[in-house]
């Protein structure tokens, strides 16, 4: 029972981080730098909500088992506060300039991949199934990202130094992908959860070696947003995400249950 | 120097054993990104196994105006289509 509770929590961290990242992309629809990028940076943000979508059907069930009734995809992505959504706070960032979007997806998209890649080994055969389903779908996002991160670090001095900005803004937000909380230790001792803090070593090393490649400065490390288990996956979110969700639910909440 | 990204054009294969087909163009900084935008644009509904990209600027083309004498003096030629051997009932797909 516990242990169903613990994973319904961590099932909606896993598919928060993805539909908010899912919704901000989508913000790019018709606004993107050129028609090819377009339709590109939306087939990553479709991705993710298809990913989300899996995880969110897996909690519902997860929520029944706990409850006798779980809650729909739907209800979980248009029926919930600010306050109860579990994404990182570095996918709730505004989408800013080009550079910001890819520095915030290059961070994101490292981390997903390795998070995946562990997740595929789960002892819960339904996590395990989804990570590696979607591990190929994240290392396509990643080699993307990483490809736009050095195209404009190694541009012109204009987009470096919009790229190094932005490297530089995001920064502040990575601390929190490779913290554990109680609900993740458990998870972690079940072998049901990938050790977020055993992700930091190879995450830094491959955001690294691409800042060189970018020609870009590694952000110092400072204070990092969300950490000590006050973050978004903890429910504590920046100002960004409000405005977001108002946008991203005004239909739902206006016309519950509304169908296309 | 344009600040407009070149023009590609883009060949996808359905399937092994088939040729890639020509697809459309698109726009892209270089060959990897074509390649890249070509697998987000053409290939979103499972359509390929496998992707070439050239610089549309790179391609010999025939001038349209050029078709009567590189095209017409073919069209009596009837006899240069393999109707005329008699083919064995065994052989099919022909």
């Amino acid at each position: 029972m516990d242990r169903d509770r613990t994973l319904l929590e961590y099932l909606l961290r896993l598919a928060d981080s993805d539909l908010i990242l899912a919704q901000r992309l989508g913000e790019w629809v018709g606004h993107g730098p050129v028609l090819e990028e377009d339709i590109a940076t939306t087939n990553v943000g479709l991705d993710l909500l298809g990913q989300s979508r899996l995880w969110f059907a897996y909690a519902g069930e997860v929520e029944a088992r706990i409850k006798g009734k779980g809650r729909s995809e739907d209800e979980f992505a248009f029926m919930r506060d600010a306050g109860e959504f579990r994404n990182l706070m570095l996918v709730e960032q505004p989408n800013g300039n080009y550079a910001d979007t890819m520095a915030r997806q290059f961070y994101f998209d490292v981390w997903h991949e390795l998070l995946l890649c562990g997740l595929s080994a789960s002892s819960d055969a339904r996590v395990a199934e989804i990570a590696a389903k979607a591990v190929k779908e994240v290392h396509y996002h990643g080699e993307r990202s990483t490809d736009w991160v050095i195209r404009l670090g190694d541009g012109t001095e204009e987009s470096h130094a919009r790229m190094q900005g932005a490297v530089d803004d995001r920064w502040m937000y990575t601390g929190e992908m490779f913290e554990a909380d109680a609900i993740d230790i458990a998870l972690i001792d079940a072998g049901i959860a990938c050790d977020h803090r055993k992700l930091a070593a190879p995450w830094q090393q491959r955001v690294a070696a691409v800042l060189s490649e970018a020609t870009l400065t590694q952000p110092s490390n400072g204070w990092m947003q969300g950490s000590g288990g006050r973050g978004g996956r903890q429910g504590v979110h920046t100002e960004h995400i409000g405005p977001m969700l108002a946008q991203m639910q005004w239909l739902q909440r206006a016309y519950a249950g509304a169908q296309w | 120097m344009s600040r407009e990204w070149p023009l590609w054009e883009i060949f996808i294969r359905s399937q092994h054993g088939l040729a890639h087909k020509h697809v459309g163009s698109l726009h892209a900084p270089d060959a990897e990104m074509a390649i890249k935008n070509a697998r987000d644009v053409y290939t979103r509904r499972n359509e390929g196994v496998s992707i070439w990209a050239m610089r549309s600027s790179d391609i010999a083309a025939s001038s349209p105006g050029d078709k009567e004498p590189l095209f017409e003096p073919a069209s009596s030629k009837v006899y240069r289509h393999p109707t005329f051997f008699p083919m064995p009932d065994e052989v099919k797909h022909i």
